[in-house]
């Protein structure tokens, strides 16, 4: 690790001050930058932790029903406190990792870090869930742009994310057994304008909306309707722990499964 | 009724107090006052000549006390290799120098090109990163097969070609192997691999050395399961130093697996430059160095064929191996595809004509070397596999095959070089259908097909060859060692006793099994007695842990010098008691005149021996005995062990519901102990069959080089455990009876989990004839929808 200054600022705006400098950094829970910084493939010359700041801390309910959590939130704490109010996201939230990173890693952070075998993009994206920063409100259809990539601008603060809570959810997580990411997940949700489908690990780019299987649902809602659908192996990783075909065949799998856990 | 104390009790481990509330003593918690920090730069690339290596601007940088390259080891001596090998035209295997640091190529993704010596990590990193390597990039060698070839390119440039040995052990007759198979009313043939492993124990390996200017001394303290070794090997054959003049110490030592055997660079490098530098110097391997620097595991490819006549007797095998060595000779990595392996194709059965063929070869990847099992692993899914596939084509249980096959009959001399001294395959056998309830697996499948999922039964046998080993027999064999093992008896004064012991025990139980041995042969409180361990400048010369062997060959020794101090014990208590020696009895830790009333404690006994006022003349005073013991053969565990599996029709993925394992091991000083080094290794074969797998891609380059991508047993991809060892036949041939335990699971347990993967998929109507380890759900997908 090299030598870095570090900042833990109480307030959103000390925070977006802090950053301001050349190669500050954003820190979350820290679940992968800390990792990468003790490999010494990251070199930033200040990190700005945003675990102080008590505003982006939390699960709240908003009047529009929307369950609303704080960017620099815990997996732990959303496993927890959105139970009652959203269980699937806080299911998929209590199978991130394993204790250690649940109580470290923050929403936040693994929603702006966008690791295509990361949960929460899939839960935010088959939610239809609005990031909101210091400076605006994202859609998340208009936010995840790929592996890795974000329409995040530099500096700019994950400050909560907003979710609207559908009629019935799940999260099929299919582990890869060295990382326990997923090797492919499916978040499926179901509200009264239709159904989201929403994959992570599976792709080359990243998470992304399995169109098909929403509008099979919408016309269909039972598996059946999944029987004749078969994802492109083309674009799907392939690895170690899956060829594109084994990923292509999953997602169908995963997706039957939420579809059953819904129904 | 179970013991409480003494030999068959499942006394608490007692060194586990310190290990679980943070009180062990590792190498890493070594800090010398002074000691500068020593980072190593390692290649990035699998195969290359160096051109040029810059350390100018490096030395120049904060803290740096000094940097090394190849250079500063010209004349000193490389890493030695500990068994010589005769190929099968009788000419000694192809040894390539390894060197301390890279000289003029590197070979492997981690091979050492330079060492920073700086006050900090943080400032030896910092340096390491301005040192500047042109290597020029030759074509990795990855392959066996093709590393075999005319042409090929070579590692070594000095040697003929990338073939360390073609080795072959059985029948040299090739017309009569062929006519055996020409003679079979069936034959089957498997193409198998036994995957690479990475051992990974817990702690890394750590190395802290100094060296005393005033006393010319020096210090070595090391990741060892072998301390003694280490200093043997690296003052004689590497640096050069005198024995007395080195003192390695391996203090509380977190899992070795195999892979802290060995003599490492690392360890020899911080010796020598702590006197070249002045100062202490402490290295410690990260994870990632772990990764691309301790030597790896398994790694065969082979080709095993089984032949059978028509009443479905085994009458001949015949194996073809490559059996990758990696890099460079790590120091048993010979005998490992050889004599740990090819010995050991008999399995348990009177397969009359056996050969094995084996090419050992380089590779541009990390050296391998003994993993748990070591050979024997390799051999046994090899074995077990084919017998599981014989019994599929024939139609036959795979069960009723196996022991229609069955040694009966002991001693036993196999067609490749062994003899089992003693064992009970069919008994053994039938604990195992017992305690896995084979009786009832039908319904469990028909419960496992109601909800879904494919429900297979996997069943093999396993042997292997501990006790290592009869120092005579492995001389011959090549080895450049000896193999016995020793131990001090010390009685205090007060009747305590320290054992010193030449095995060493990181993870395995020793500080408690031991000496339940001898308060038990005394008759006192097993409290009153501690072994010692790990410190060459304490404890006798013993060749350490390794081959399932302390129990039996330290142990052994142990219970030598045992009886040396009973014996001289009853002098002196025959003095005291006014009775001939003859007379005296050794009971509860008194002794006694037979057939009288007149006793004195052991206590009394050994106080005498240390205020000897009224003390027998012709014996000397106190009460120290030393004894070593060279074994008269291995010793023989073997053991039946059943796996049943589900399979996820739809995705693959294998879950185990039950694993048994049925042991005999001989006699068991403690049970408890025992049990959890069965769990251990099954856990770590069952890693190997569903998860673990190192990889690297055609360039050299490590796929699996975290925990990201490398996938350890977790607790919950572990089942409960039945394990059975109520089948004993004690060892024939030393004093304990006992034949070792830790190795069996890593053994016995691959081929179980594969065979019941392959019977649920069969049983499910898909005909998959084998898949290779790891079996990822990914693999036993593509199988069922091959």
């Amino acid at each position: 690790m090299y030598n870095f200054e570090f900042e833990r600022p109480s307030t959103i705006a000390d925070a977006v001050a802090a950053l301001g400098g050349e190669d500050a950094q954003a820190l979350g829970g820290g679940q992968t930058l800390i990792p990468t910084l003790k490999q010494r493939l990251a070199a930033p010359s200040k990190l700005v932790s945003m675990n102080g700041i008590a505003e982006m801390q939390g699960v709240c309910i908003e009047d529009d029903g929307s369950v609303a959590i704080g960017g620099a939130t815990t997996h732990a704490n959303v496993a927890a406190k959105a139970a009652g109010s959203y269980p699937a996201l806080a299911a998929l939230a209590g199978q991130i990792g394993d204790p250690a990173v649940r109580n470290r890693g923050t929403i936040g952070g693994s929603v702006a870090n966008n690791d295509p075998a990361a949960c929460y993009p899939a839960g935010v994206l088959g939610s239809g869930a609005t990031i909101v920063t210091n400076t605006r409100q994202i859609a998340a259809d208009d936010f995840f742009q790929g592996m890795f990539t974000t329409a995040l601008e530099e500096d700019e603060i994950i400050t909560s994310v907003r979710f609207p809570v559908p009629q019935a959810a799940s999260y099929q997580k299919f582990l890869q057994p060295a990382s326990r990411f997923a090797l492919v997940g499916v978040y499926l949700a179901r509200f009264a304008d239709g159904v989201r489908v929403a994959v992570t690990g599976a792709s080359e780019e990243g998470v992304f909306r399995w169109s098909e299987a929403e509008e099979a649902l919408n016309k269909e809602f039972r598996t059946d309707a999944l029987m004749d659908l078969h994802v492109n192996p083309m674009n799907m990783i392939g690895d170690l722990h899956g060829s594109k075909e084994y990923r292509a065949h999953l997602v169908g799998v995963m997706t039957k499964r939420a579809v059953e856990a819904c129904s | 009724m179970p013991k409480d104390s003494g030999i068959g009790a499942s006394s608490k481990r007692r060194e586990d107090v310190r290990f679980l509330t943070g009180a062990g003593n590792y190498t890493d918690d070594i800090n010398v006052h002074g000691q500068a920090y020593v980072h190593f730069l390692r290649s990035d690339i699998a195969h290359g000549r160096i051109s040029n290596i810059d350390t100018s601007a490096a030395e120049g940088m904060p803290g740096v006390v000094k940097i090394f390259t190849g250079k500063d080891f010209e004349g000193v001596g490389g890493m030695p290799c500990g068994w010589e090998i005769t190929d099968r035209h009788g000419a000694p295997m192809q040894e390539p120098p390894h060197p301390i640091l890279a000289q003029g190529k590197v070979r492997h993704v981690g091979d050492p090109i330079a060492a920073v010596v700086a006050d900090s990590l943080e400032q030896a990193r910092d340096a390491a990163e301005a040192i500047e390597v042109d290597i020029e990039e030759l074509p990795a060698v990855m392959d066996m097969k093709a590393a075999a070839q005319d042409g090929a390119t070579l590692i070594h440039d000095d040697l003929k070609n990338n073939i360390c040995y073609d080795w072959h052990l059985g029948e040299e007759d090739n017309d009569k192997v062929n006519e055996v198979f020409a003679n079979a009313a069936h034959v089957t043939t498997l193409d198998l691999i036994n995957n690479r492993l990475v051992a990974n124990p817990m702690e890394p390996r750590v190395a802290v050395a100094e060296y005393s200017r005033g006393t010319e001394d020096y210090t070595l303290y090391t990741t060892s399961q072998n301390p003694h070794v280490i200093r043997l090997l690296m003052c004689a054959f590497v640096l050069g130093l005198p024995e007395h003049k080195v003192r390695v110490v391996a203090p509380d030592v977190g899992g070795g697996f195999g892979t802290k055997i060995f003599h490492y660079a690392e360890e020899a490098f911080c010796t020598f430059a702590a006197k070249a530098c002045n100062r202490p110097l402490k290295w410690t391997a990260s994870r990632s160095e772990a990764f691309m620097s301790d030597a790896q595991g398994r790694d065969h490819v082979s080709t095993v064929e089984l032949a059978l006549d028509a009443d479905n007797n085994f009458t001949g095998l015949r194996t073809n191996t490559y059996a990758n060595l990696g890099a460079y000779l790590s120091t048993f990595s010979s005998s490992v595809p050889t004599w740990l392996h090819g010995t050991l194709m008999a399995g348990n059965y009177k397969t009359p004509v056996i050969q094995v063929n084996v090419k050992a070869m380089f590779t541009n990847t990390v050296p391998v070397d003994a993993y748990r099992g070591a050979g024997r692993p390799e051999a046994t899914y090899q074995l077990e596999r084919v017998i599981d596939k014989a019994a599929r084509e024939l139609g036959v249980d795979p069960i009723a095959l196996r022991r229609q096959n069955f040694i009966t009959q002991f001693p036993y001399d196999t067609p490749v070089a062994l003899t089992y001294d003693t064992g009970d395959y069919n008994g053994t056998m039938d604990k195992l259908e017992a305690a896995a309830d084979l009786a009832g697996f039908a319904a469990r499948r028909a419960e496992s097909e109601a909800n879904g999922k494919l429900r297979g039964l996997g069943v093999n046998c396993y042997i292997e060859a501990c006790g290592i080993a009869p120092s005579n027999i492995v001389g011959m064999l090549g080895a450049r060692a000896g193999l016995y093992d020793a131990a001090t008896v010390r009685v205090n004064a007060t009747g305590s006793i320290s054992v010193m012991v030449g095995a060493h025990s990181h993870g395995q139980g020793h500080e408690t099994a031991f000496p339940q041995v001898v308060a038990d042969m005394i008759g006192i409180d097993e409290s009153m007695v501690e072994i010692v361990h790990g410190d060459t400048s304490k404890i006798p010369f013993g060749m350490g842990t390794y081959g399932s062997r302390s129990l039996a060959v330290c142990g052994s020794a142990m219970v030598k010098a045992t009886e040396k101090i009973i014996d001289k014990a009853k002098k002196i208590a025959a003095h005291l008691l006014e009775a001939s020696e003859a007379d005296i009895e050794l009971k509860d830790g008194q002794f006694s005149v037979a057939g009288t009333d007149k006793s004195v404690a052991w206590g009394d006994v050994t106080l005498t021996a240390y205020v000897p006022h009224n003390f027998p003349l012709e014996v000397e005073p106190g009460l120290e005995e030393t004894a070593f013991y060279d074994p008269a053969n291995f010793t023989f565990p073997a053991g039946a062990y059943a796996c049943e599996v589900e399979v996820d029709p739809e995705t693959g993925q294998v879950t185990i519901e039950a694993f048994t394992a049925a042991d005999d091991f001989g006699n068991i000083v403690n049970p408890m102990i025992v049990d959890g080094q069965v769990h251990g290794g099954i856990g770590q074969g069952i890693g190997q069959a569903l998860l673990e797998n190192c990889a690297y891609d055609e360039n050299g380059q490590l796929l699996s080089a975290s925990f990201m991508d490398y996938a350890m047993p977790r607790a919950d991809d572990l089942p409960f455990y039945g394990v059975d060892h109520s089948s004993q036949t004690p060892c024939t041939h030393n004093p304990l009876g006992v034949k070792g335990c830790g190795e069996a699971g890593a053994i016995g347990s691959p081929p179980a989990v594969v065979n019941a993967v392959l019977d649920a998929l069969n049983a499910g109507g898909k005909a998959v004839d084998h898949i290779d380890m790891p079996m990822s759900p990914s693999r036993v997908w593509a199988a069922m929808n091959g």
